[in-house]
């Protein structure tokens, strides 16, 4: 018989040393993500000679010179604004879609509710490499390709589960009693929605909308494939920028990045809403 | 004139009946109260006759015109809510305003009726405030001037007391009688608190599983149950109910004491008396002590009778022990008698 001598952990240490994985998982994460976006930051805010020499400063020199080359470098401006107006276009179509949705979602009971809620979310599961091809085939076809509404709508697909979702929960958040104290007190439904909901909603969906515009604003993929003359920023970037220099390539990122950080640090309490609802 | 009738409603959601078929008329400037335990229905039936809901079957007629296929906005009628639902992103004055302005009255009228209202409902000083800068209490008062401010044919009002705490509750319980019967509008009052629907109602109609048991004047209600249901739902403690046994000569036994009875073919009815309706004497039935509860004013004696449980309230100054032989004798015109099949009075 042998027998098997466990040595019991004392609870204190057990609780340090998870106390000890908790900080160190925290900042390895916190690193993860901060790091490329300070080094992204510092470069594109140095003068192209200080992005190449080495050793690296720690605060950037707050020149502007990588910045205004790269905002002046041919196609750029056309770039950045078919990129706005393909994420317009993708905010107005998300929400004008996703917020009737989500409103549905929240207020009626259908047949199919539920199997319509997974559905919304199992767009996501199909790999946009795959749809590509034939949507570029189909694009071609009917004379979508290379316009910002075409590229908007494929847009509009990958962000509409989340204008559904966050509009959902924005309105479930609503109570009911609400609507139908203002159809008791003389409103359609239409009035009351706007009367009564919309300006009760109206922040949150204002997040969902610029949630849409930030998909769009960062999808590289579908602007790739589907864009030739009218590329969007995305697309151009990773086009032009394989063969520019190190720090046009900064200040490009940098372009991209913060934009969507800034917005996406706007509308954080919304997301964190939808997520909140959707783990139910 | 706002007459109210409610002619075999029903309502079905899916497999499961909220409402059979029911029948209820609502005279002009009543105060009607439907009372019943949580699921009896009641609050579908106000939710049928506000237009909130669509009855399966059936008609709502309200001041002589059929309105069960009317909006609620176009059935003159106004809503108090158990939550309030008092508009968030409006102050308290435009939260009154706010029917009168889908009515698009003058400003001068819109004014001169909010003012009205909120003096009558005290809350004139918080006109400004917004919904979150309110307690529940004043909530309730913004919501109640929101549906007088209409000068409605009818208020329908969903458990509007509940969320309040006991004493505030009984303050506006008061206030709100007054204020809707000066209002002289009809109102439909749904509650699961049986001393709000006797303190309130000019009538009230007792509910159950999807039925109106009763509908009645609140003294007739607690008196005269129309069954066995009623007996037992309305009242604290409830009524009594002892099986009784027909003897040769007509009359019942009930636990030992005859007992002259209606005439029935049954041979076994129910017995039934109301806790305070029994005076401990010489005679009548037998009880044995169990648990003495003295209330102040009264003492409440819970007994064993035919191995049943049977509650009475005696005078507090009766020296009773528990374990005691008592003799309760039941006052003879209170003594009511119930057919335990379809447990409606006999």
């Amino acid at each position: 018989m042998i027998a098997v001598a466990e040595i019991p952990i004392a609870v204190p240490a057990v609780r340090k040393a998870g106390n000890w994985l908790l900080v160190a998982t925290v900042i390895l994460l916190s690193v993860w993500v901060l790091l490329p976006i300070y080094l992204l930051t510092v470069n594109a805010l140095s003068s192209p000679e200080e992005v190449t020499a080495f050793p690296k400063r720690f605060f950037p020199s707050f020149d502007i010179g990588s910045l205004s080359f790269f905002i002046n470098f041919a196609g750029v401006g056309r770039a950045l604004w078919n990129s706005v107006l393909v994420a317009t276009l993708t905010m107005i179509l998300s929400i004008g879609f996703g917020a009737p949705a989500g409103y549905a979602l929240s207020r009626f009971d259908f047949p199919g509710k539920g199997t319509f809620r997974f559905l919304v979310l199992m767009t996501r599961a199909f790999p946009l490499p795959l749809l590509a091809l034939p949507l570029a085939v189909m694009f071609i076809r009917t004379g979508l390709d290379d316009t910002a509404i075409g590229l908007a709508l494929v847009h509009t697909t990958l962000a509409l589960p989340f204008a559904v979702l966050i509009t959902f929960s924005l309105f479930s958040g609503i109570p009911v009693e609400l609507e139908e104290a203002a159809w008791t007190l003389g409103c359609t439904r239409l009035q009351a929605f706007r009367k009564v909901i919309l300006p009760l909603a109206l922040p949150g969906m204002a997040a969902s909308a610029v949630f849409a515009f930030t998909i769009s604003w960062n999808e590289v993929f579908a602007a790739a494939v589907l864009t030739i003359e009218n590329r969007t920023l995305t697309a151009f970037l990773l086009q032009s920028l394989g063969e520019s220099p190190l720090y046009l390539k900064f200040a490009g990122g940098a372009a991209l990045v913060i934009p969507a950080l800034i917005f996406i640090f706007a509308v954080r309490k919304y997301l964190f809403a939808m997520w909140g609802i959707a783990n139910r | 004139m706002a007459e109210i009738a409610i002619k075999q409603v029903a309502k079905r959601f899916g497999g499961f009946t909220a409402l059979h078929q029911v029948d209820l008329t609502i005279a002009d400037q009543e105060f009607m109260v439907l009372l019943g335990a949580s699921g009896c229905g009641k609050t579908t039936l106000l939710r049928i006759v506000a237009g909130l809901e669509t009855p399966s079957q059936g008609e709502v007629w309200i001041g002589g015109r059929r309105v069960d296929h009317l909006p609620p906005r176009d059935r003159g009628i106004a809503m108090v809510f158990q939550n309030y639902a008092v508009f968030p992103h409006l102050t308290v004055f435009e939260n009154i305003a706010f029917g009168l302005r889908m009515k698009k009255l003058p400003q001068p009228e819109v004014e001169r009726r909010v003012t009205r209202t909120a003096e009558l409902m005290h809350i004139e000083q918080l006109l400004k405030r917004y919904s979150g800068q309110l307690s529940g209490g004043q909530r309730q008062r913004v919501a109640v001037a929101r549906a007088l401010a209409m000068e409605p044919d009818v208020i329908l009002m969903d458990e509007p007391l509940s969320n309040l705490d006991a004493l505030l509750r009984l303050e506006m319980r008061a206030e709100l009688k007054g204020v809707l019967a000066a209002s002289k509008t009809t109102t439909i009052y749904v509650t699961h608190d049986q001393v709000e629907a006797m303190s309130l109602a000019d009538r009230i109609a007792v509910m159950h599983q999807g039925r109106i048991v009763q509908a009645a004047t609140p003294v007739e209600v607690y008196r005269n149950p129309a069954a066995r249901f009623v007996g037992s739902f309305i009242g604290n403690p409830p009524m009594n109910f002892i099986p009784a046994t027909k003897t040769a000569n007509g009359s019942w036994t009930v636990a030992g004491l005859a007992l002259p009875g209606p005439k029935s073919d049954k041979r076994k009815i129910e017995f039934a008396i109301r806790p305070e309706d029994v005076d401990a004497g010489d005679e009548g039935l037998h009880a044995t002590v169990r648990v003495i509860e003295p209330l102040g004013p009264h003492t409440l004696v819970t007994c064993d009778v035919e191995g049943g449980l049977f509650r009475a309230i005696l005078e507090s100054n009766a020296a009773i022990a528990v374990g005691d032989h008592l003799r309760l004798a039941p006052k003879a015109d209170r003594i009511r008698w119930f057919d335990p099949e379809t447990t409606n009075a006999l």
